[in-house]
């Protein structure tokens, strides 16, 4: 076998790119640089239109099943490899696992009868599910929700991001063998969930944000127990970013895995810490503020390597804003107030006719939800735009190509894959 | 790579000197938090079956089912939610809604069984460790998916009301009617209670949907009288509405009144169902108050001919000549009696059975009999001076302001009782400018008299005095009479009914009034049957005795009403026309000469 771990040798991309815009040859560029790197490498087969052409009976390919468990992926997906050697030549995505029918179901239920579903449609964020189904519902119905109730979920929201944000560091670490880091970010995960558990009544699904409001003020001392909570995930995440960011595995493993090219980006639809890694200022949270996020202080940060390692740090330093956001919330917050308003009678509520779509930055970037209301008392239809859909199918095909199989793991996971999403 | 990255991930070894964050074996029992959504607890005595916790319920995690040692009753299913566990997914929308709030979640989480049945049970009725737990999810103060107030009802204030016989109750607007019909969870509890069982939730249903024709089809499936009803029905349905463990029970009879004030009686027909062509068998009513005119009306409908026969100049009964305009007026009981007669009842009035045409006539004439009499005779104070002018019973006065006479009251009043027509006289009274004062023998909350009824008279400026007992009537000094009473305490009830009032001897008021109107209830009068047909029917306390279908001793006679119920309402009577016609049909139909059978 040859040897095609090329990668470091490689410099990092530097200087952001801009947005919009294709490549010299007036034709979009596909290719990435495991794929230049294969087109370059006469052993490879050669790539055409992004795919590669091989003879699976040449007795020089293999074809490799991985999954559909991953490390450091909540829920199910498979990929069907072809293998030259140990270095992935194609990549089919394979969903279907964990098929629920969400957006199905929810035709057939009524619109309170729909809440207790959505949040199931990303398991380890639920949240945003909860927050986007009642801001449609609502503005569909005009309903205007207590500045109370606002800022209580904005706080939902990035208690949410950074839950999720320390399982996929977990994640991250452990695809490339680093265990440690998991043990000590899955706790502190743990910590949050016992915030929302208090706070919601349930750790993983918190049914919490319900069309008119939230369901429930802060229990008695919950801002100093969450302060302190943020205070401890904040000296382990010192720790994680010391141990994990400073590692010669990490790096020489992270380090030009998986780059997106900037030019691919607006192709494919990649959004979030993917696409601010590679350059791109884009977050929800800041070119169409909701809730209350006009109201806080924050940078969107960005790298331009692209690469696993930019995904990742650019990921950290979010966790980081998410501390600093949570913090803000609680010192800026209406002190008391209502934090629900009335809803007509949820058992017949014919929600008013109309279609609307609205959008929230979740941690794998902008998350989505379409209500089509027809003005019967449930939904014609909702759909759900969930980022993986776009990262963990058609960009992890095309990203691992030329990637070696030890790899794909850290690559899905640097992609932030959450197959339930897919699969709504 | 830099020795850095080689030396720094070392540094985890700093952890091993802190405290470990992990549990030690044996495990440490950890609590859910306070609100924590954990297994399901409930209050089964405080609960009433309602399902509405199954209705939302989107994964039908939860089924009524009946239990042990609890039965159907007015205002309770006698059902309790069964809880599945392979179905529940925890997210409290069941105690969100639960009007009752006898739902609720413990934040108990531990439950091992190799048995998947067990993970079913009946939360509150089947023993767990969890069910006196005070911890666990509760909806939280703030937060309520239901609106435990009702819409207000517009009317004149008391001060306008107090003046004329404009009626007090103005009815909602459509936005009001829309509102109010949204709060209604749909339960179905007040139709079992409803002597007529409407079907109360599609009515309301019907309001929601602004589909007033369904409503009014709804409406008089079960009910011929509904501008009536919608007026002064006793509206059992109110008091066990699942709502009203909440906060306000839906105004249900105004709703029904909605419907009704929506659609002119000529458009009726329109909407509703024909009468099937006649079937050349005939059917007589005695009386044509509520019972009567809802035989007649069903009868009709099924194709029998019917004639209704009614002593008095126009029909309707108690419902014309027991209640004032101010709660029912007139134009509204001919709304529902135009429509029975325009398909094709024959109401013949100013004839009274027994002097000017003889019950034996019309047995003999017809297939069937239904009487429904009502009680026409005041029960009489039985103190002495009641035979002095100026003692007036309630129902007289009533009767005479209907047929347009002022009646003979001065200006003082004193009414003795407590139920509806105590208030209607003492009301009537106030309109007629007379100073007014109830004397009522039990406590106020023993009154029979709606509730309402007893607030209005009171805000219309009559004085109430409870616990008092009438003695004598005398001839007054400044006034016409006087009337001396005494205090009256209440004594337990040896047989377990309610405290009775004994008077406290020696005690002794006196009142001065120009009037005394006796109004402590009527009896039924049945000298209008010969004697022979007489000795076949049953009679027990005063009223006929019948089967579910309202027959009597004599199998060609049914009976209803007053008469035949203990409720004595007009709704009552309405399920005793209904129940009656249906029992005439089945009868005629399978039983009699000439029928199918």
């Amino acid at each position: 076998m040859v040897n095609t771990d090329t990668r470091s040798d490689r410099p990092a991309r530097r200087g952001t790119p801009i947005p919009g815009t294709s490549s010299a040859r007036g034709v979009p560029n596909l290719a990435t640089r495991s794929q230049e790197h294969i087109n370059d490498n006469p052993l490879m087969p050669p790539i055409v239109d992004g795919k590669a052409v091989f003879d699976l009976d040449s007795g020089k390919y293999l074809k490799l099943w991985q999954g559909p468990q991953h490390p450091g992926i909540t829920g199910n997906m498979s990929l069907e490899l072809v293998v030259c050697g140990d270095e992935i030549v194609e990549c089919k995505t394979h969903v279907g696992y964990l098929h629920r029918g969400f957006e199905k179901l929810m035709e057939r239920r009524s619109y309170i009868q729909c809440f207790p579903i959505v949040c199931r449609i990303a398991v380890p964020e639920p949240d945003f599910n909860e927050y986007l189904f009642a801001a449609t519902v609502e503005e569909i119905q005009g309903i205007e929700v207590p500045e109370r109730a606002q800022w209580i979920r904005t706080l939902n929201l990035e208690m949410a991001r950074l839950a999720s944000f320390f399982m996929w560091m977990g994640g991250m670490a452990g695809a490339f063998g680093l265990g440690t880091q998991g043990q000590w970010t899955v706790t502190m995960r743990d910590y949050i969930l016992d915030r929302f558990e208090e706070l919601t009544g349930g750790r993983i699904y918190h049914m919490y944000m319900i069309p008119g409001g939230v369901r429930g003020d802060f229990p008695e001392g919950f801002t100093d127990r969450l302060r302190e909570t943020i205070d401890t995930c904040e000296k382990t995440l010192q720790d994680v970013e010391r141990t994990l960011f400073n590692n010669a595995v990490f790096k020489k493993r992270a380090k030009g895995l998986g780059v997106i090219h900037p030019d691919i980006v607006d192709q494919f639809g990649i959004v979030g810490p993917n696409a601010r890694a590679a350059g791109f200022a884009r977050d929800v949270r800041k070119d169409h503020p909701y809730l209350v996020y006009d109201q806080l202080d924050f940078e969107v940060v960005t790298h331009t390597d692209s690469d696993a390692y930019a995904r990742a740090w650019v990921r950290l330093q979010e966790m980081y804003q998410s501390m600093d956001l949570i913090r803000q919330i609680l010192d800026r917050m209406p002190a008391e107030g209502p934090f629900f308003t009335k809803l007509p009678n949820v058992l017949h509520w014919n929600v008013k006719p109309g279609h609307i779509y609205k959008k929230a930055e979740c941690t794998r970037g902008e998350y989505g939800y379409y209500l089509n209301s027809d003005g019967s008392d449930k939904p014609r239809r909702i759909y759900v735009r969930g980022p993986s859909y776009t990262h963990a199918v058609s960009l992890m095909e095309h990203l691992s190509i030329g990637c070696n199989i030890a790899d794909t793991a850290g690559l899905m996971v640097s992609l932030h894959t959450y197959p339930p999403e897919v699969e709504r | 790579m830099s020795l850095k990255d080689l030396v720094t991930p070392f540094s985890v070894w700093k952890r091993a000197l802190e405290k470990p964050y992990t549990n030690r074996k044996p495990l440490d029992s950890r609590p859910g938090a306070d609100r924590y959504r954990g297994f399901h607890i409930n209050d089964v005595d405080k609960c009433i079956g309602c399902g509405t916790c199954e209705s939302i319920c989107q994964n039908e995690a939860i089924d009524l089912v009946p239990v042990e040692g609890r039965k159907t009753k007015h205002g309770d299913s006698g059902l309790r939610p069964k809880v599945d566990y392979g179905r529940c997914c925890w997210c409290a929308l069941c105690v969100d809604i639960c009007p009752t709030g006898s739902l609720g979640m413990s934040n108990e989480y531990v439950w091992v069984d190799s048995d998947p049945e067990v993970f079913r049970y009946v939360p509150g009725h089947d023993e767990k460790p969890w069910n006196a737990c005070e911890k666990g999810y509760r909806r939280a103060e703030g937060y309520d998916l239901l609106e435990p107030k009702r819409v207000e009802m517009p009317m004149l204030d008391f001060s306008e009301s107090q003046k004329s016989f404009v009626e007090m109750v103005q009815g909602y607007s459509k936005e009001q009617a829309m509102e109010e019909a949204d709060r209604c969870i749909e339960c179905g509890i007040c139709i079992a209670t409803c002597p007529a069982h409407m079907d109360v939730p599609a009515y309301i249903d019907a309001i929601r949907r602004d589909d007033l024709a369904d409503g009014l089809r709804t409406v008089y499936e079960a009910n011929p009288l509904p501008a009536s009803c919608g007026r002064v029905c006793s509206h059992a349905c109110e008091h066990v509405c699942a709502m009203k463990h909440k906060g306000e029970a839906i105004s249900i009879r105004w709703l029904k009144r909605y419907i009704v004030d929506q659609i002119y009686a000529n458009d009726y027909q329109q909407f509703l169902d024909a009468a099937a062509p006649e079937n050349g068998r005939s059917v007589a009513i005695v009386g044509s108050g509520p019972g009567g005119l809802a035989a007649a009306y069903y009868l009709r409908l099924i194709g029998y001919a019917v004639t209704v026969y009614d002593a008095n100049e126009a029909a309707g009964g108690m419902l014309r000549y027991g209640i004032p305009e101010y709660r029912l007026p007139y134009d509204q009981v001919d709304k529902d009696i135009e429509y029975i007669r325009s398909l094709g009842v024959t109401i013949n009035q100013n004839v009274r059975i027994g002097a000017d045409v003889s019950f034996q006539e019309i047995y003999d004439g017809n297939d069937a009999v239904f009487f429904s009499t009502g009680l026409s005779d005041p029960y009489a104070l039985e103190i002495p001076g009641e035979d002095l002018r100026g003692v007036i019973p309630g129902l007289t006065i009533l009767d005479e302001v209907t047929k347009g006479q002022k009646p003979d009251i001065g200006d003082s009043v004193v009414v003795v009782g407590g139920g509806n027509v105590a208030m209607d006289a003492a009301r009537t009274s106030r309109r007629y400018g007379a100073e007014v004062t109830i004397l009522y023998r039990r406590r106020e909350v023993d009154m029979p008299a709606d509730e309402e009824e007893i607030h209005e008279s009171q805000g219309e400026g009559v004085t109430l005095i409870t616990q008092a007992i009438p003695i004598r009537i005398e001839k007054g000094e400044t006034r016409r009479l006087k009337l001396i009473w005494g205090k009256a305490e209440m004594v337990p009830d040896d047989r377990g009914g309610r405290p009775r009032p004994r008077l406290i001897e020696g005690s002794e008021e006196v009142i001065e009034c120009d009037t005394i109107v006796p109004a402590i209830g009527q009896q039924a009068d049945y000298k209008f049957l010969p004697e022979e047909i007489a000795g076949r029917l049953e009679f027990a306390k005063g009223m006929v005795t019948v089967n579910e279908f309202k027959q009597t001793g004599d199998t060609k006679i049914f009976a209803g009403g007053d008469i035949a119920n203990r409720k004595r309402d007009a709704i009552s009577a309405i399920a005793n026309g209904h129940s009656a016609a249906k029992g005439i049909d089945i009868y005629l139909t399978n039983f009699a000469a000439g029928g199918r059978a």
